[in-house]
């Protein structure tokens, strides 16, 4: 297996195999909207330090799967754990509102496609980022000035422009404060939605090149949905295909993308290549 | 069956000018807005002889309150002699038999805008606020189901986020008056628009106080002995109006909210905002006798 995928030998000297307990199991999940079925009993395990990419056609559910990650959206039958301290076997769609939205608040980060729907785009970037900190009861000033700096740094924001609105900003910039708003709380699950669909290629670089940096400092938990094979490839340790709301194959990537036993990945494998 | 049978009897007004039902239905939701703190109820907001936006929401709350053996006390920004507060003062007086005062220690109920009596309140007073608009998100969220869900959820990251941006663009809180305030660590409230001077005068207050907004249809309390926070963070101090140092010109009363008066040549001159206790202050001088009750603030320092 001598497939060039472009990483750095660092990055495959050091598997971050499945050797720990999942930190996140999701099991027969299904999701109906109306006629359409959304999601047909997917089960999806993520273990810490890994990169989980999931791939598949517009309306394969994706988004979806990823929007329950976030707790946005309950299914209409399945369980959802995550090996948080204290929940380590609580399905967490059983939790009231309340709790649902302090513990994505702490534990989940994530980044939106669209920075409209992650960031309020009236505020400050480093006020975007501050918010996170005050849900979770910080009441420092100084210590939110501090901690959104570092946050913004970590993603590479310039921060000279910390104090500008996002609106004001390159798409590249606004992708990046929703990155920052997304770890300043050190989350133990990071959810990328399409973060660089509709960027353009060099910038779409320079962001994953960030991601990349932020997995391998900080072994941050991702989960990247993408239709975009380029970008899983680059990032993810395994892939989860999916179609018409079932996860047709997974594995791990090199593997997938080498070796496809799925009619439609290997379409969509060789439809890239 | 005819109309007459199916409507009332002809009468003047009933008592307290508003009719029965609507003061029951006031009644229970005031009895609400006491037994959650700082949550805001929303009621029919009836017809009153005053334009919406002059006080009604306070009107109504006082009207079902009063009794013959009421004592009430209206206050327009402090001042007991203004045209508005002189006119519901009357009306209140007129239409319920209650007795009018100028004298915060004598009143049972205290109708106020803009301020709180400097002389403290007693556990057997009411306050009631007039409040334009008693929806503390208003600013970072306009569509009030989602504001009403923010408030259910203590959703109050957005509001803290504007209180830290002011501070990153002008270097202090800019916020004057209406400081958005947690109350009973659950829900936070606008406290009408009373200064920041006035804020720590609700925090374990020993009087029942009801935030009312007649156009709004709202209407909040602040029950006796209940916790009233501002927002602030942990190392940037509330900071109350820097009145502490000025001096009235008329009565000689030093670390009171002052009204300041502009004068020709650009300087400006200062006279108490609360003007029953610059009036107890000039009898006390002149050695009428004048009992002056113990005051919130004193040498211009907050200490109850």
């Amino acid at each position: 297996m001598s497939l060039d995928l472009g990483l750095p030998a660092l990055e495959r000297a050091e598997p971050r195999l499945m050797r720990a307990e999942p930190l996140l199991t999701m099991s027969g999940i299904s999701k109906r909207f109306g006629n359409v079925r959304a999601l047909r009993n997917v089960d999806a395990k993520v273990y810490p330090g890994e990169v989980m990419g999931i791939v598949g056609e517009s309306g394969s559910g994706k988004s979806t799967l990823l929007r329950m990650m976030n707790l946005e959206d309950t299914p209409d039958t399945g369980d959802y754990t995550l090996r948080l301290p204290g929940r380590e076997n609580e399905n967490l769609f059983d939790l009231a509102r309340y709790e649902r939205r302090m513990l994505c608040a702490r534990h989940i980060g994530i980044v939106y496609q669209n920075p409209h729907l992650g960031l309020l785009m009236k505020h400050s970037s480093s006020g975007n980022v501050a918010e996170r900190l005050l849900i979770a009861g910080e009441r420092s000033f100084d210590v939110l000035r501090d901690k959104a700096r570092e946050a913004l740094d970590a993603s590479e924001f310039p921060l000279d422009r910390m104090d500008a609105r996002p609106i004001e900003l390159s798409g590249g910039m606004q992708q990046r404060v929703q990155l920052a708003k997304a770890i300043a709380l050190e989350p133990a699950l990071l959810l990328l939605d399409e973060p660089t669909t509709g960027l353009d290629v060099s910038v779409q670089a320079l962001v994953l090149d960030t991601l990349k940096r932020l997995q391998r400092d900080r072994k941050i938990t991702m989960v990247l949905v993408s239709h975009d094979l380029g970008v899983i490839r680059t990032m993810a340790d395994r892939v989860m295909v999916m179609r018409h709301g079932e996860v047709v194959e997974q594995g791990l990537a090199d593997q997938v993308f080498q070796d496809p036993q799925h009619a439609y990945t290997q379409q969509l494998v060789h439809a890239k290549l | 069956m005819s109309l007459a049978t199916l409507t009332k009897d002809w009468a003047a007004t009933s008592y307290g000018f508003l009719d029965a039902s609507a003061k029951r239905e006031l009644r229970r939701k005031m009895l609400k807005a006491i037994a959650v703190p700082g949550c805001q109820m929303p009621y029919a907001s009836r017809e009153v002889p005053m334009a919406r936006g002059w006080g009604t929401g306070g009107l109504q709350v006082t009207l079902t309150l009063v009794n013959p053996t009421s004592v009430v006390k209206v206050i327009d920004q402090g001042a007991d002699d203004g045209v508005n507060a002189a006119s519901i003062r009357r009306f209140i007086s007129r239409v319920s038999g209650a007795s009018e005062t100028w004298d915060t220690l004598g009143a049972s109920i205290v109708q106020s805008r803009h301020r709180i009596p400097e002389e403290m309140m007693r556990e057997d007073q009411i306050l009631v606020l007039q409040v334009p608009n008693p929806e503390p998100l208003r600013g970072v969220e306009p569509n009030i189901s989602i504001a009403r869900q923010m408030h259910a959820d203590a959703d109050y990251g957005k509001l803290w986020l504007t209180l830290y941006e002011q501070i990153v663009r002008k270097g202090r809180i800019m916020q004057g008056a209406s400081y958005p305030s947690m109350v009973n660590g659950r829900h936070v409230m606008t406290p009408s628009p009373i200064p920041r001077w006035d804020v720590p005068k609700l925090n374990m207050a020993r009087h029942l106080t009801f935030l009312s907004a007649g156009r709004e249809k709202r209407l909040h309390a602040v029950p006796p002995y209940t916790r009233v926070e501002p927002l602030v963070f942990s190392d940037r101090p509330y900071l109350v109006e820097d009145h502490a140092d000025l001096t009235c010109r008329r009565s000689g009363v030093q670390g009171f909210f002052m009204n300041e008066l502009p004068q020709d040549g650009g300087g400006s001159v200062f006279e108490v905002s609360d003007s029953n206790l610059g009036i107890k202050a000039l009898n006390k001088t002149e050695g009428a006798p004048t009992e002056i009750g113990e005051t919130w603030y004193r040498n211009g320092e907050y200490s109850a």
